[in-house]
């Protein structure tokens, strides 16, 4: 099989498994061979042939990435005609390049530079002519990067990793011969499908692919700090290159979990930290007016307020918001607040929004309520269930997981959305459901499961309980039922069983599309009982896996930033609990659970909630019926907002407090696969901005409990002291690749997938559900069903990326999807206005007229404030989890003349 | 001199050479055709039986043949007129090939400008299939044998086996690299034959009449006949059927050629034969022969022709690797400075004729290992520069 073989390289004797190439039998024993068109992520391609070795007897010099080692082969890394060869090799892609390397971008971090050097290439005494005046210009088209032909020497790394790591294939090379140049197809790149992730830029070994704007920087005089993305729950790990304390690049990490790729809003979307309409001074209102004002009245301010209120009403006439943007030390400073200054367990923020009922769900299921598996193991699963969640716009870097899974290990992939969305294209199969009705084909494919024998018996005994429970009642949901609800035709739910049990090992990817349902927690649950009836959880590679929306939604949950859990999802309910952290924070503490996000607004309107503390969200654009969340924050007695902009929740503020960036100050995240990570200080805040968390010791402070930490490590050892998940988590173990909870002690390595040999709740507790409708269906008079999202070029309330060019130039405004069908009925037009009405409100905006939407369907992305979906939507809520039903609706779709 | 076989004017029935093949064991047809000593008829001249015992060992329930009707090499013409007359011998030796080998699918990949070729392909296919020597269990043999017809898009390049697998497969016709060769995993990444148009059709005649017969029909170690497209100055321009190993100047003579200054064997990534030695013999051991032959007399500037052959690869190099896709323009540039007079000596050639030298020994086809070889012969034959300041070693 895979003997060894003897070879000599350069004289010496080596033994190499068979199977190497020369290259990797070289670099194994110690010898560099020279390079560009070769790299490590990438399948080989052989094009650039400067990595060429003499082999004794050949009559040509072999490619050495490419070619197999054959036992007793003699080969020769620096022969005469090898450095002849590779020297001609390099000058000939001198003279197809312009060599502006005292103005090029990539001068200093160039391999072709850098050969051109380390050979000792004769710059004055050149043999060929320079052929770069035949080349097309410049492509800019792009509004993230630029493609130069003058510097590529066409060794299609870009195109590999385009497709084999983004698993996109939308780079391809363009004409032949010397007239060959990297391209997106018959027109410019702007008008291709590239959606300007940069994983071209990042792994080009030249000039050619590069950021649009330049740093104006060399790499060796930026400052560039390791961080993680501030953008959604992968936890992309990024350089930073902050020149003159304003942020120039970001380069994807090569390390865990993105292993140097990123999205478009990772690489290109955080340029917002320059902008100059930063919040710099703290902001109080005075006659209706905000006015900037010092750190000291403002505080001073702050705390008389809300000293009054709880001295008068009592701490739980005062609420707050935590954040999901914020660092963990953040959210545990503001919980903690909450707790032992002001008295109120009234603390939750937007996880209510997303993941209530995955953390209720799989509690109740499992015992933990967080992704059971990593993000890296999804390469390796054989089937990969995605429903609810459009993963391409979402979690791109892990949709190019997916894609990978799929194209290079032969997984197959079942993708269950009411939306053709991305990932539709990789899939093995695509199942529509009516919005809504997830519980009825979740049923239906465990009912084909049972009834063709394909669920794991052994697995159900010996590690579950309660599974006849789940049988009685899915046995009433056969396909041909299913189908009557669903819309899906019974063959496809049938197959799609048949593929999900059948596969060795298969992974379910879930999101909101999922969770924000009135049903939420029952559609997790059901998520559950298929995951164990197939024996996939506690599975390297299985699992159920929710992916996490915002950078550190994990982490606020997991360090008490919800009303009924303290730290680490200890019960606020158990007094044992209440009286543990009464005697760590040296205060009594509210013996009731606090409300949830959405109570919280509703008791702010009618006035049981007098004053209220936001920390970084932005619910007059997040929150279900803006309507009644306007008038709710208009009716606050008092409102005090920390955030980085003026939101449109801080326009309505008393007091304003401004925040430092993510890029702005030190702590942690804790992304989707929890993963505790550092969030690195690169640059200084704008103006006197401060970190949250010292605004948040200076606020309790002066509401009478001191708190007083130097950094936020001294915080993180405070929260590893209470949260036992969090035991063995600090700062200076975290510093490489960071941690995953559960990581109970400070010699633990963390846990890569959770519930193995044992869930944490002892046996995996399966749950009957029934189905249950939408609580708005279409009639006659709102017709449409409305379901609102994320797209992939704006993020959440759009407070940060629509303040970035690049992403505006992608997507500037709000717009509804229509089928084309409905679009023509309806007399409308692509591009053209719209009206959209639901019970709650209504809303003006574009129409996009797309197949991605059934036919009496209506989409619209949440980000934009001057069209807000979230007027339109339903605040109806899932009883167990308290989540609002943002994904169905009622709706008019009305022609405007 | 003419020894005519492939293009005889009594030929035997086509099919006869599969029957008798049918009949033999299929390690023993490829026995045949080794023992013939047949190389391959498009140029590369790799032995075409130890192509086929590979793919016949290779370890596959599936394996492919493929005839390579994608004749690019300028002044080659003879496959149009084996695929015109004898499409039928054509198939005739894939089927044999594919019964050696343990393969049922066969792909004709015809050159985009052979259109009109396609009715007497369609004929054929159908003349054999209704006469029971093509598709299921041929003669109750049990053997199942079918031919597919595919077009190519008009690049020189896809004439090379693994750029016209590429092609095949629906890419752009790029050559791979090799190892793995097509014998191992070609087409489909199955074990592939990949052979000429010529080749194929020489199979049914070794095979009626025995290896040795074949073999004897050439001189020296080159065995059987070879076709030869002759254009240029010549009186008698066509395809000539010589035995292997004839002298350059007996086809000369035969063509009616007079005033020869040079002479082009193999097309442009072939030798350019000065007058002084044209007693060299057309084989592999001397002057490779792909089929395309063409004549220069003293009235034609070789510079230019080089000119033209360099505008040829330049415009042909598929580009992906650095020797062929630079090198063949920074070749084509220097010729321009040679004939505006940019260029005095030869010593200011030396660096092209160091690229010529890398190009050969990495590039990662023939074409761009061949490209180079025109400008070599050329500029050291035909040019007014001293040939004794040369540095180049000399071109085998």
């Amino acid at each position: 099989m895979m003997a060894d073989l003897n070879i000599t390289i350069n004289g010496r004797k080596h033994i190499t498994p068979s199977g190497s190439t020369i290259l990797e039998a070289c670099l194994a024993a110690g010898i560099d061979v020279p390079g560009l068109c070769h790299h490590r992520k990438l399948d080989t391609a052989g094009n650039c042939r400067v990595c060429v070795v003499e082999v004794q007897g050949w009559n040509s010099l072999a490619p050495s990435c490419v070619t197999p080692v054959v036992g007793g082969m003699v080969i020769s890394t620096e022969s005469k005609p090898v450095v002849e060869a590779r020297k001609v090799l390099v000058d000939l892609l001198l003279a197809a390049n312009n060599c502006d390397c005292l103005v090029c971008d990539q001068a200093g971090d160039c391999q072709l530079q850098d050969l051109a050097y380390e050979l000792d290439m004769d710059m004055r005494s050149r043999v060929f002519k320079n052929t770069v005046e035949s080349l097309e210009s410049i492509d800019c088209s792009s509004p993230v990067l630029k493609y130069d032909p003058s510097k590529c020497i066409m060794c299609t790394r870009c195109i590999r990793a385009c497709s084999d790591i983004q698993g996109k294939g939308i780079i391809a090379a363009l004409h032949r011969g010397g007239l060959m140049k990297v391209g997106t197809g018959v027109s410019e790149w702007h008008n291709s499908a590239c959606d300007g992730c940069g994983e071209c830029i990042q792994i080009c070994p030249t000039g050619a692919l590069s950021e649009k704007d330049s740093p104006g920087v060399r790499h060796w005089k930026a400052k560039v700090t390791r961080t993680t993305c501030a953008y959604c729950g992968v936890g992309c790990q990024l350089d930073l290159w902050v020149h003159h304390n304003k942020l120039v690049k970001v380069e994807g990490a090569d390390i865990v979990p993105n292993f140097g790729s990123t999205c478009v809003k990772g690489r290109f979307g955080h340029t917002f930290v320059n902008r100059d309409d930063r919040l710099k001074t703290p902001l109080i209102r005075k006659n209706g007016v905000l006015l900037p004002a010092t750190w000291e009245e403002a505080i001073t301010l702050v705390a008389k307020k809300i000293s009054a209120v709880r001295d008068e009403f009592g701490g739980d006439a005062v609420a707050g918001l935590a954040s999901a943007r914020v660092t963990n030390e953040e959210n545990y400073l503001f919980q903690k607040m909450m707790r032992a200054a002001i008295g109120t367990n009234n603390v939750d923020h937007c996880a209510r929004l997303c993941h209530a009922s995955t953390v209720e769900a799989l509690a109740a299921a499992f015992g933990s309520g967080a992704m059971t598996n990593s993000i890296a193991e999804l390469e390796y699963a054989k089937c990969i269930l995605v429903t609810g969640s459009n993963t391409t716009e979402t979690h791109p870097v892990i949709a190019s997981v997916i894609r990978r899974a799929v194209h290079r290990h032969g997984a197959k992939l079942i993708v269950v959305d009411p939306r053709k969305i991305d990932l539709v294209k990789d899939a093995t199969l695509w199942l529509r459901p009516k919005n809504g009705t997830d519980v009825a084909w979740l049923n239906g494919m465990m009912n084909v499961i049972i009834n063709e024998n394909l669920h794991d018996r052994e697995y159900i005994e010996k590690r579950t309980m309660d599974f006849e429970a789940v049988n009685q009642v899915v046995k009433h949901f056969t396909p041909d039922r299913v189908e009557a609800i669903t819309t899906i035709p019974a063959e496809k739910i049938k197959e799609a069983a048949r593929i999900f049990a059948e596969a060795e090992v298969s992974s379910i990817v879930y999101a909101m599309g999922i969770t924000q349902h009135i049903t939420g927690t029952d559609n997790v649950l059901s998520i559950a009982n298929l995951s164990m009836l197939t024996g996939n959880t506690g599975r390297r590679s299985g699992g159920v896996n929710p992916l996490r929306g915002q950078s550190n939604v994990q982490g606020a949950c997991d360090v008490g930033a919800l009303p009924d859990v303290y730290p680490g999802y200890q019960k606020v309910a158990d007094p044992a609990n209440r009286e543990k952290f009464e005697k760590i924070w040296g205060r009594k503490l509210s013996r009731d659970p606090g409300l949830t996000a959405m109570e919280i607004i509703d008791s702010v309107g009618n006035g049981a909630i007098k004053a209220l503390i936001i920390m970084g969200e932005n619910p007059m654009v997040s929150d279900p019926n803006l309507n009644h969340t306007g008038k709710a924050l208009d009716a606050a007695e008092f409102l005090v907002v920390f955030d980085i902009f003026l939101t449109e929740t801080a326009e309505k503020a008393d007091v304003v407090l401004p925040a430092a960036s993510f890029a702005e100050k030190d702590g942690t995240f804790t992304n989707t696969e929890r993963r505790v990570i550092l969030v690195r200080k690169a640059l200084d805040a704008p103006g006197e901005a401060k970190a949250d968390w010292k605004i948040i010791c200076e606020l309790s402070t002066a509401l009478g409990y001191p708190m007083d930490y130097s950094n936020p490590s001294e915080i993180m050892d405070e929260i590893a002291g209470v949260t036992p998940i969090y035991g063995g988590i600090h700062h200076n173990r975290i510093e490489e690749t960071g941690l995953q909870w559960p990581c109970p002690n400070e010699k633990h390595l963390g846990t890569v997938y959770l519930h193995k040999g044992e869930f944490k709740r002892g046996r995996g507790k399966f749950h009957p559900v029934d189905f249950i409708p939408p609580a708005e269906s279409p009639d006659s008079e709102y017709p449409f069903i409305l379901s609102t999202g994320r797209i992939l070029f704006h993020y959440h309330t759009g407070s940060m990326t629509r303040r970035v060019d690049a992403l505006n130039e992608f997507v500037s405004g709000a717009y509804a999807e229509l089928h084309p069908e409905d679009v023509k009925r309806l007399g409308l037009v692509h591009g053209g206005p719209v009206r959209l009405k639901t019970r709650r409100g209504e809303i003006e905006t574009v129409v996009r007229s797309t197949e991605m939407v059934a036919a009496g369907s209506v989409f619209v992305p949440f980000h934009f404030a001057e069209a807000a979906a979230n007027v339109l939507t339903n605040d109806a809520l899932d009883p167990k989890a308290m989540i609002p039903e943002l994904k169905v609706a009622a709706c008019q779709v009305i022609r405007i003349e | 001199m003419e020894k005519k076989v492939l293009l005889a004017e009594n030929q035997p029935e086509f099919g006869a050479g599969l029957l008798k093949a049918l009949a033999m064991d299929p390690s023993d047809v490829v026995g045949e055709i080794r023992d013939s000593g047949i190389k391959g008829r498009g140029g590369a001249g790799f032995p075409t039986g130890v192509k086929w015992s590979f793919a016949a060992d290779a370890n596959s329930s599936v394996k492919y043949v493929i005839c390579n009707a994608d004749e690019g090499e300028p002044g080659t013409f003879k496959d149009r007129i084996l695929i015109e007359k004898y499409s039928q011998r054509l198939m005739e030796g894939m089927s044999i090939a594919g019964y050696a080998i343990g393969g049922s699918k066969g792909i004709i990949y015809l050159r985009a400008e052979y259109p009109y070729l396609i009715p007497a392909i369609e004929k054929a296919r159908r003349t054999l299939t209704d006469r029971g020597l093509l598709g299921e269990n041929i003669q109750g043999s049990g053997f199942n044998f079918h031919i597919e017809l595919r077009h190519g898009a008009g690049a020189y390049i896809c004439g090379e086996e693994t750029a016209l697998i590429e092609s095949l497969e629906g890419r752009s016709g790029m050559p791979r690299n090799k190892p793995p060769y097509p014998v191992i995993s070609g087409y489909l990444n199955k074990p592939t034959v990949i052979n000429n148009v010529e080749t194929f059709c020489a199979v049914p005649h070794i095979i009626l009449n025995g290896a040795e017969w074949y073999h004897d029909l050439g001189s020296g170690e080159c065995a059987g006949t070879k076709l030869f497209s002759i254009s240029g100055d010549v009186g008698k321009p066509g395809v000539y059927e010589l035995p292997m190993g004839a002298p350059l100047s007996d086809l000369l003579e035969l063509v009616g050629a007079e005033d020869v200054q040079a002479v082009q064997v193999g097309g442009a990534s072939g030798t350019t034969v000065p007058a002084s030695a044209i007693h060299r013999a057309l084989s592999f051991k001397d002057l490779p022969p792909g089929g395309s032959v063409i004549v220069f007399d003293n009235t034609v500037s070789m510079i230019d022709v080089l000119d033209n052959f360099m505008d040829f690869f330049v415009h042909e190099s598929c580009g992906q690797c650095t020797p062929c896709r630079e090198g063949t323009l920074q070749l084509q540039k220097a010729i321009e400075m040679i004939i505006s007079g940019e260029i005095h000596s030869l010593e200011e050639l030396d660096g092209f004729f160091k690229l010529a030298r890398v190009m050969k020994t990495t590039s990662k086809c023939g074409l761009g290992q061949t490209a180079a070889n025109c400008f070599v012969d050329i500029i050291s034959n035909f040019t007014d520069f001293h040939r004794d300041n040369c540095s180049h070693e000399g071109d085998e």
